[in-house]
């Protein structure tokens, strides 16, 4: 076993593009779930509208990139109207259905074939980034420490991602330190004491819907950029989940939760992959208990595993305080 | 809502003599219904029906301005769902009411707050996750920061802040919860998250409260000294609506008292006359609460509470 090898790759995992994008993505549903309370099963099509709006606008239309990056924010903040304004108003569980339906309807629309001349139905869309790496400053070549390396392109769309995410913590930072913050949460914790105090709650789950949906359709954005294509499966419910995995472990409700959530995901999963890999190549793993093809199922189920651990045993995530969950069950 | 604001503020102050509109009171006939001589919250065919049960069935109701009314009546009798009606956590079958002359009537709850009619809950609701002091602070209305974009220029709301951070502090203080300040609520015992709640209503500067069983759960020598607030907060021309099963509370604090029972104001009157209201003594008090306040008479009580 080359546990040096599995290291490098791991580490590669836990500060990659897409460590990045989906820190970003849970900074986003950490302002639905973790700040206001809201039960977005559908952060994913925030992430969907937000990679099409880039693809569709260039490779389609032929627009600039940064005009379709707009075109993705636009479409998250009309996602958010049109799930919030009929959701809203009733109990936070709708909202759970109307998001993972959301989220399912705009994947099956996008990859219909009556969206196919646009979306490129199944086969999506591809080669629209480049003009986002004509702008990458990195000389060709390999970058890094030691054995952790990264190529130009991937440093470029991590420079970018990470400093999105030091962005969109930041403003989340301001916003939930400000009174805006405090009626947010205050939403959080009883919907009713806030109404009752004249706050509008239904205006301020909408702002915080729509602002955690455009961190959303950011991170997707950057998804279908740094892979340079979009296909519409890519954007599956199972997305969203593990965006929960990552606010979770981090700690819910925590600004640098979905940050440390990312990474330690990221880290968790690239190692299981290289650790098995090897471990089935090497022949330290018998073949009778786990085949190559097996492994990108066997990581996802030690995941699980380890979730399920977490949950026990530090049920408010690395960042949170375990005595300020026990306040609910009170 | 500004204009509304200072128009409250300019009726607290010509209130402030209080007296007048207590006095008035005298002059009120004991009956159901009953007009007053300067009403704040008038309400006129409030009904609420949940599947068979009529929960409440109210031709007039009108409530004095600068008084403390009571609700009493037994359990069931409709006396919170008229509290959730009339402050829009509930949407009455037909009816109408005003508050200090402008119709509320299906406005939402967080309207109604603004207007100036602010009320707590029955089943306390504390925001647990919040400190003691951020849930007093949430009560101040119109707060600069509370805006997405204002939110983000702190210099913009820092004072502002600071002011409602001070009035916090002071209104903790007054419900002896000095000590909790930076707890979480969620650690605070059940009376304390009463109180608690109290605070963060009377932080919005209301010109009518209406508490449902603030007493409930609350020790003896806080309850006194509880209701010598709720005195002063009448004095400086306030109103206050109670829902409360504690007769020495209700019959010691209140100017006017009303009775409910399925749904119906059965009556109102004065104290004096609602002790010895037979309708009320057969729906709610009983016959030995009724005799125990002509033994001892009601004068003692008043005592109690002045101290």
């Amino acid at each position: 076993m080359d546990w040096l090898s599995i290291l490098s790759t791991a580490t590669r995992g836990m500060f990659g593009p897409e460590a990045a994008i989906y820190a970003l993505a849970a900074i986003g549903l950490n302002v639905h779930f973790g700040y206001t309370g809201l039960l977005n099963f559908g952060q994913v099509a925030f992430m969907l509208v937000g990679a099409y709006g880039v693809a569709v606008s260039v490779a389609t239309f032929g627009w600039p990139l940064w005009l379709g990056v707009l075109v993705g924010i636009a479409c998250a903040v009309v996602l958010a109207l049109l799930l919030g304004i009929p959701t809203l108003r009733l109990r936070g569980d709708y909202l759970a259905i109307a998001t993972i339906a959301a989220g399912e309807v705009l994947r099956y629309f996008y990859r219909s074939g009556a969206a196919e001349p646009v979306t490129g139905g199944v086969f999506g869309l591809r080669q629209f980034a480049d003009s986002f790496f004509d702008l990458n400053p990195f000389e060709p070549g390999s970058y890094g420490v030691g054995v952790v390396t990264f190529d130009a392109r991937s440093l470029w769309v991590m420079v970018v991602g990470w400093s999105l995410v030091a962005l969109a913590s930041l403003l989340v930072w301001l916003l939930v330190h400000s009174p805006w913050g405090r009626v947010l949460r205050s939403v959080r914790e009883d919907e009713l004491a806030a109404r009752s105090l004249g706050k509008n709650v239904f205006s301020y789950k909408m702002q915080s819907l729509v602002l955690g949906g455009v961190l959303g359709s950011l991170a997707g954005a950057l998804l279908a950029i740094n892979v340079q294509s979009v296909q519409p499966d890519t954007y599956n419910p199972v997305v969203t989940f593990y965006l929960y995995v990552i606010v979770i472990l981090g700690g819910a409700g925590r600004i640098m939760g979905p940050i440390l959530g990312s990474i330690l995901f990221w880290f968790v999963l690239t190692f299981l992959d290289a650790f098995l890999r090897e471990g089935t190549a090497s022949g330290v793993i018998s073949t009778s208990i786990l085949q190559g093809a097996d492994i990108g199922a066997a990581r996802f189920a030690f995941v699980g595993l380890g979730l399920i651990l977490l949950m026990t045993f530090r049920p408010a995530g690395i960042l949170g305080d375990t005595k300020e969950l026990r306040l609910d069950v009170r | 809502m500004s204009d509304e604001r200072i128009d409250r503020s300019a009726t607290g102050s010509t209130a402030s003599s209080g007296m007048p509109q207590r006095a008035a009171l005298a002059d009120v006939p004991p009956e159901p219904g009953a007009r007053k001589p300067d009403a704040l919250l008038v309400a006129d065919e409030v009904r609420r029906r949940f599947g068979g049960l009529q929960a409440v069935d109210v031709d007039h109701l009108e409530v004095q301005r600068g008084t403390i009314t009571s609700l009493i009546g037994p359990n069931g009798a409709g006396k919170s769902t008229f509290f959730n009606l009339v402050s829009g956590f509930d949407k009455p079958d037909t009816g109408s009411w005003s508050f200090d002359g402008t119709s509320l009537t299906g406005r939402s709850a967080y309207r109604i707050s603004r207007a100036g009619m602010v009320r707590t809950f029955q089943l306390t609701k504390a925001l647990m996750r919040l400190t003691a002091r951020e849930n007093v602070m949430l009560g101040a209305q119109d707060q600069r920061g509370e805006r997405f974009l204002a939110a983000l220029w702190r210099p913009g709301w820092q004072s502002q802040e600071r002011e409602i951070g001070d009035r916090a502090d002071e209104l903790l203080e007054r419900f002896n919860l000095t000590r909790m300040r930076d707890e979480f609520a969620g650690t605070m015992s059940g009376g304390q998250r009463k109180l608690l709640e109290m605070a963060r209503a009377l932080m919005s500067n209301p010109s009518m409260i209406m508490l449902d069983e603030p007493m409930a759960g609350v020790n003896p020598a806080l309850t006194q000294s509880l209701l010598g607030h709720i005195e002063e907060l009448r004095d400086d021309g306030m109103t206050i609506v109670l829902v409360e099963h504690d007769m020495d509370v209700v019959m010691g604090v209140s100017d006017w008292v009303i009775c409910f029972a399925q749904g119906r104001v059965i009556a109102e009157g004065t104290p004096d006359a609602i002790r010895s209201n037979n309708a009320v003594i057969d729906a709610y008090l009983g016959t030995s609460r009724a005799l125990k306040a002509d033994i001892e008479g009601p004068t003692d009580r008043e005592e109690g509470t002045d101290e």
